[in-house]
């Protein structure tokens, strides 16, 4: 049977009612995973016979009459730039090419404590460098949608293999877009809590102020459920907030009528492509069509965003990465003469260009005689950003944007341009600064491929975000449709 | 020509906390390599830090306990530099906004009283300890110590000479054990002192260059250190030549400063806020509660054993070294209200024996109840004097009490006047030479008789009486 | 903002990387088309504006001070490419 095309509340209702086993469901994700795992590569690592015994463990569980929670079960694959206790965790990187973690995130605890299958680890940016995936210190990740085109980036594994259903769902994991993007670009939800929302302990850190780990899935029902997993405080980290959960799922399916949607014009305005400006304005057309209510808005800070990110971003990452030195994990320069030369070898034939372009960008913002100019100052302009969200959201619920100025583009075409590279993250970035929540969800198509919608909310009213995204599917249903590769068959139906 | 020496001191000291600074690792001393870790520690992928509160707190005390303003908000930096006892590849520290600041430490050197500023009082992260192999070839890294928690308390640059900076130090050293945020032991790396030392001509208002001493790991080595570092700079200018700001490590082996790295190589540690912890913020109300922990200081203490008790400000100066010593002297006097005689055995006594034996007062058997108690004994004229420093001494062997002691070892004083007239009259019988001296005027002979009483006795007989008793026989 | 080769092999030695003659050309070039890029938030008038390195607003995040569980020895030094006698080891170190 292939059960793979599932959502996760469907597989949920099936494994509930007894008509299909996690192992059958296990079993069907390895086979997609065979057929089509080929053309996508999305996996740097998969965990079968792991995920299998979990299942069976599970199922065992199930049939001694234990009542399957919503994720019980449930296989989903995880960024491989979050901790798994023992399982080979690469942040795509030769330098850590052979690091198993003496623990896990607890991102990762919390999914395992409510019964989920990791199925495998997916391929990303270098250490969620990049908005493609080409970064990865391994191999490409392919768009299911188009092989010739990237999935966007950096969590581009994550969002190819929930769009080729190589997974029900996956973690990936946002600084500046990484999220949102490729699920834009692989036509599936992804979404970005707000900061301090989910905890990034076990998330090996780029840019510790910005990072958020969130769910990319195949529907927005599916987005409130893994939510529900995995937001909450956590002691482990500081920076993780004690706001109350509420349960997600509340919100699907609900009435919009009254919402308010602002509409900021600097989003349209800026680069951005014809066809994409068209599909997200027709998206807020349509979104008032069931009742919410558009307001324009100014955000004059919005253009300033991109810049600051990219001093705050690398200086963030050149400190976060000084650690990988060869001594205590990961790659070693084995014929170094001295401790110097070790760490320069390590360092240099370990890391890929991305990476040491970061590194050297943000070791420059910092370095004395600088940091004013450059990250001081880009602190400074984050706070306006903040301030320009803040002024907006006196006037309306939730804001609406597009995810990325582009779809999907051919793999190469970019790659030696990195300023353009960075350039895709001009609409994702600002909310990334203000720490805010936004979802990804598809839109339209622009030539057969994925275009997404962003929408952000306030602080911690990810509920608002999820209330209008479902409206917003249920109106096109845009979740049934699917890259057309290889065969498969909507399981359960 | 005259100089005038110019010295900061940086001092680091480990705070008593069981647990790490931003883990919940142990932080004891002398464990086996690499077994007080966890991920968080070893700075693996993905971990991050959490503060302990204790380790804020004890940061706090400190500054309350050098007279600084406690600041109402701080924050924590990452300072960044490669080394191999640093998993992060950065330390965890306070740049620009620490704990503390503007404190003073009051020192007395040669009877006069010095206010030396206290720049900063400033909270970090400790690094692991490195050993390098013999033959050069490679070295050994131990995380344990890494992420135990550190205050670094910056002086002004307001010490003139190398005895300055000694006193400064112990001062310094003393308070914080009072404090009781750390056990200050250099020997185990505790505490561990770099200095910043330049000289200039006498009556010049502008410092000279200076250089950064590390690495001086006993009170012996600052103070040799900085003798050393102060006679180089002079020779060197007095050759006309100039100081080079650099980095020197003292080499306690062959008894010199070595450079480490000059001004061109310092370091850019590139400082900037740690996103991955929140700031500080210190209400008042949290800072009084904290000043109520806050003991009474050495220089206080001692001033108040000058006027309370009437000790001569040697006495007071000894008994208030360490707290445990002052506390001990204390309990005892408030058994027995005579300061100076307590203080006279403590200083006399009890100090001599735990020299001897090298321990400290934390480990004696001697209670200050039980020292009271056998000069209670002395004074009923139960026992001698002489008796009870024979008696103090099993007390300090056994930790038994006084009373016991004298009981089983049948050293109660003899004042039985009868018993006494016996044995005086015994002496006179066998001693007629010494009787006659006595009787002709010689009153050292009276010495020999009390004394040969006493040896009869076993010192247990009372002076007094004996006396009494010759007197009257040989009048 | 133009950046010079020199100011990349300032950066390179400041970070512990080894670039070679190439990558030199390159990532000055490429970083100083980021930079000039960077260098329109000059426009933008700060003086008055505080930086923003939290967007949450928490304080005092601590915990007790408590010992809990260490990793075991062979754990500790499991990932580690060199170690000897429980340690880790590293070549000569010279600064």
């Amino acid at each position: 049977m292939k059960y793979f095309g599932l959502k996760v509340h469907e597989a949920h209702k099936l494994i509930k009612d007894r008509e299909i086993s996690s192992e059958q469901l296990t079993k069907s994700i390895m086979d997609r995973i065979e057929d089509v795992e080929g053309i996508v590569h999305g996996y740097v690592t998969v965990t079968k016979e792991y995920a299998l015994k979990k299942a069976r463990e599970m199922d065992k569980k199930i049939a001694e009459g234990e009542e399957p929670g919503p994720l019980s079960g449930i296989p989903c694959a995880i960024k491989d730039n979050i901790c798994t206790k023992d399982i080979l965790t690469t942040c795509s990187s030769k330098i850590l090419k052979n690091f198993k973690p003496p623990y896990s995130a607890t991102v990762y605890q919390k999914l395992e404590e409510q019964g989920c299958i990791m199925i495998g680890k997916t391929n990303m940016d270098e250490f969620a460098m990049g908005s493609s995936t080409e970064n990865s210190g391994f191999f490409t990740t392919r768009n299911p949608w188009d092989p010739a085109r990237v999935p966007g980036g950096s969590s581009g594994g994550s969002s190819a293999v929930v769009a080729a259903d190589e997974a029900l769902f996956a973690l990936g994991s946002d600084t500046g877009g990484s999220i949102r993007q490729p699920a834009s670009f692989c036509g599936v939800v992804g979404f970005k809590p707000t900061y301090g929302r989910v905890s990034r302990y076990g998330l090996i850190a780029f840019a510790s102020s910005l990072d958020q780990i969130g769910p990319i899935t195949k529907d927005v029902r599916d987005c409130a459920l893994i939510l529900n997993a995995i937001c909450g405080h956590d002691p482990m980290d500081s920076t993780s907030v004690s706001a109350d959960v509420p349960d997600f799922t509340r919100f699907v399916d609900k009435d919009i009528k009254g919402i308010k949607l602002g509409v900021p014009k600097e989003y349209y305005t800026m680069q951005i492509d014809d066809s994409v400006k068209k599909e997200t304005g027709e998206a807020v057309t349509n979104l008032a069509n069931i009742g919410a209510e558009k307001v324009e808005l100014e955000m004059p800070y919005t253009a300033y965003a991109l810049p600051a990110y990219y001093l705050i971003n690398p200086a963030e990452a050149s400190s976060n990465l000084a650690r990988y030195d060869g001594i205590r994990y990961g790659f070693t320069y084995e014929d170094a003469e001295n401790l110097l030369e070790a760490y320069k070898k390590t360092r240099s034939s370990g890391f890929g260009p991305e990476v040491k372009r970061r590194i050297m960008l943000g070791t420059y913002a910092l370095s004395s005689g600088y940091y004013e100019d450059y990250y001081l100052k880009a602190q400074k302009v984050r706070s306006l950003i903040a301030r320009d969200f803040d002024q907006a959201f006196k006037n309306c619920d939730v804001i609406v944007t597009p995810t990325a100025p582009t779809v999907s583009f051919r793999t190469g075409e970019k790659i030696d341009d990195p300023l353009m590279m960075y350039l895709n993250d001009i609409f994702t970035v600002p909310v990334s600064m203000a720490g805010l929540p936004a979802v990804s969800i598809p839109c339209g198509f622009v030539n057969g491929l994925p275009v997404g919608l962003q929408i952000i909310g306030k602080p911690f009213d990810e509920g608002t975000i999820i209330k209008v995204a479902s409206a917003f599917e249920r109106m096109l249903a845009l979740d049934k449709v699917k890259p057309l590769f290889g065969s498969y068959v909507r399981g359960g139906a | 020509m005259s100089y005038e020496v110019v010295i900061g001191l940086e001092v680091h000291v480990e705070l008593l906390t069981k647990s790490k600074i931003f883990c919940s690792c142990p932080t004891s001393f002398g464990d086996e390599p690499n077994t007080n870790v966890c991920p968080v520690c070893l700075g693996l992928p993905g971990v991050l830090p959490v503060i302990n509160k204790r380790a804020v707190e004890f940061a706090i005390l400190s500054g309350l306990a050098l007279n600084c303003k406690v600041n109402p908000r701080s924050k924590f930096d990452r300072k960044n530099y490669f080394y191999p006892d640093l998993p992060k590849a950065y330390q965890i520290s306070q740049y620009d906004m620490p704990v503390a600041e503007d404190g003073y430490l009051n020192i007395k050197v040669n009877g006069e009283t010095k206010c030396i500023g206290i720049t900063r009082v400033h909270l970090e992260e400790d690094a692991g300890k490195l050993i390098h192999a013999e033959n050069g070839d490679y070295s050994l890294i131990d995380y344990n110590r890494t992420g135990v928690p550190l205050v670094e308390i910056v002086s002004e640059p307001d010490l003139r000479s190398h005895e300055e900076a000694r006193v400064f130090l112990e001062n310094l050293k003393r308070i914080l054990q009072y404090t009781q945020v750390s056990d200050c032991k250099m020997e185990e790396g505790s505490l561990r002192c770099d200095a910043n030392i330049s000289v200039r001509l006498k009556g010049k208002k502008e410092l000279g260059t200076k250089t950064e001493l590390k690495n001086m790991n006993s009170f012996k080595a600052v103070q040799k250190g900085l003798e050393y570092e102060i006679k180089r700079q002079i020779d060197s200018l007095e050759k006309g030549e100039r100081i080079s700001q650099e980095t020197l490590r003292w080499d306690e082996g062959r008894g010199l400063t070595v450079s480490m790295r000059s001004k061109e190589q310092a370091h850019d540690y590139r400082y900037f806020p740690d996103p991955d912890l929140m700031p500080l913020e210190v209400q008042q109300e949290w800072v009084e509660k904290l000043k109520g922990l806050l003991p009474e200081m050495p220089l206080q203490k001692k001033e108040r054993y000058i006027t309370q008790y009437g000790l001569p400000e040697y006495d007071a100066e000894v008994l208030t070294f360490s707290m445990d010593m002052a506390d001990f002297f204390e309990d005892c006097v408030k058994e027995y209200p005579e300061p100076k005689v307590v203080s006279n055995w403590v200083m006399g006594e009890l100090m001599g024996f735990l020299n001897a034996e090298r321990i400290d007062i934390t480990e004696t058997k001697v209670t200050p109840l039980n020292l009271a108690k056998l000069l209670h004994l002395i004074d009923k004229g139960t026992i001698s004097g002489k008796i009870g420093k024979t008696v103090f001494e099993e007390m300090f062997k056994s930790g038994e009490d006084p009373e016991a002691i004298v009981e089983e070892k049948g050293l109660l004083q003899i004042s039985d006047t009868k018993e006494l007239e016996k044995i005086v009259d015994e002496v006179i019988k066998i001693n007629p030479g010494p009787v006659e001296d006595l009787k002709s005027g010689k009153k050292k002979a009276m010495g020999f008789l009390v004394g040969q009483v006493m040896k009869q006795t076993k010192g247990k007989a009372n002076p007094q009486i004996v006396n009494k008793i010759l007197r009257n026989r040989l009048k | 903002m133009e950046i010079t080769k020199g100011n990349v092999e300032h950066v390179a030695e400041l970070a512990r990387l080894e670039i070679t003659e190439h990558e030199k050309d390159i990532f000055t070039e490429q970083l100083s088309n980021i930079l000039d890029y960077v260098e329109m938030l000059n426009e933008l008038d700060t003086k008055e504006v505080s930086p923003t390195s939290h967007v949450v607003p928490l304080v005092n995040v601590f915990r007790e001070d408590e010992i809990k569980e260490v990793l075991k020895k062979d754990e500790a030094l499991k990932n580690a490419p060199e170690k000897e006698d429980g340690y880790f080891k590293v070549p000569r170190v010279i600064e």
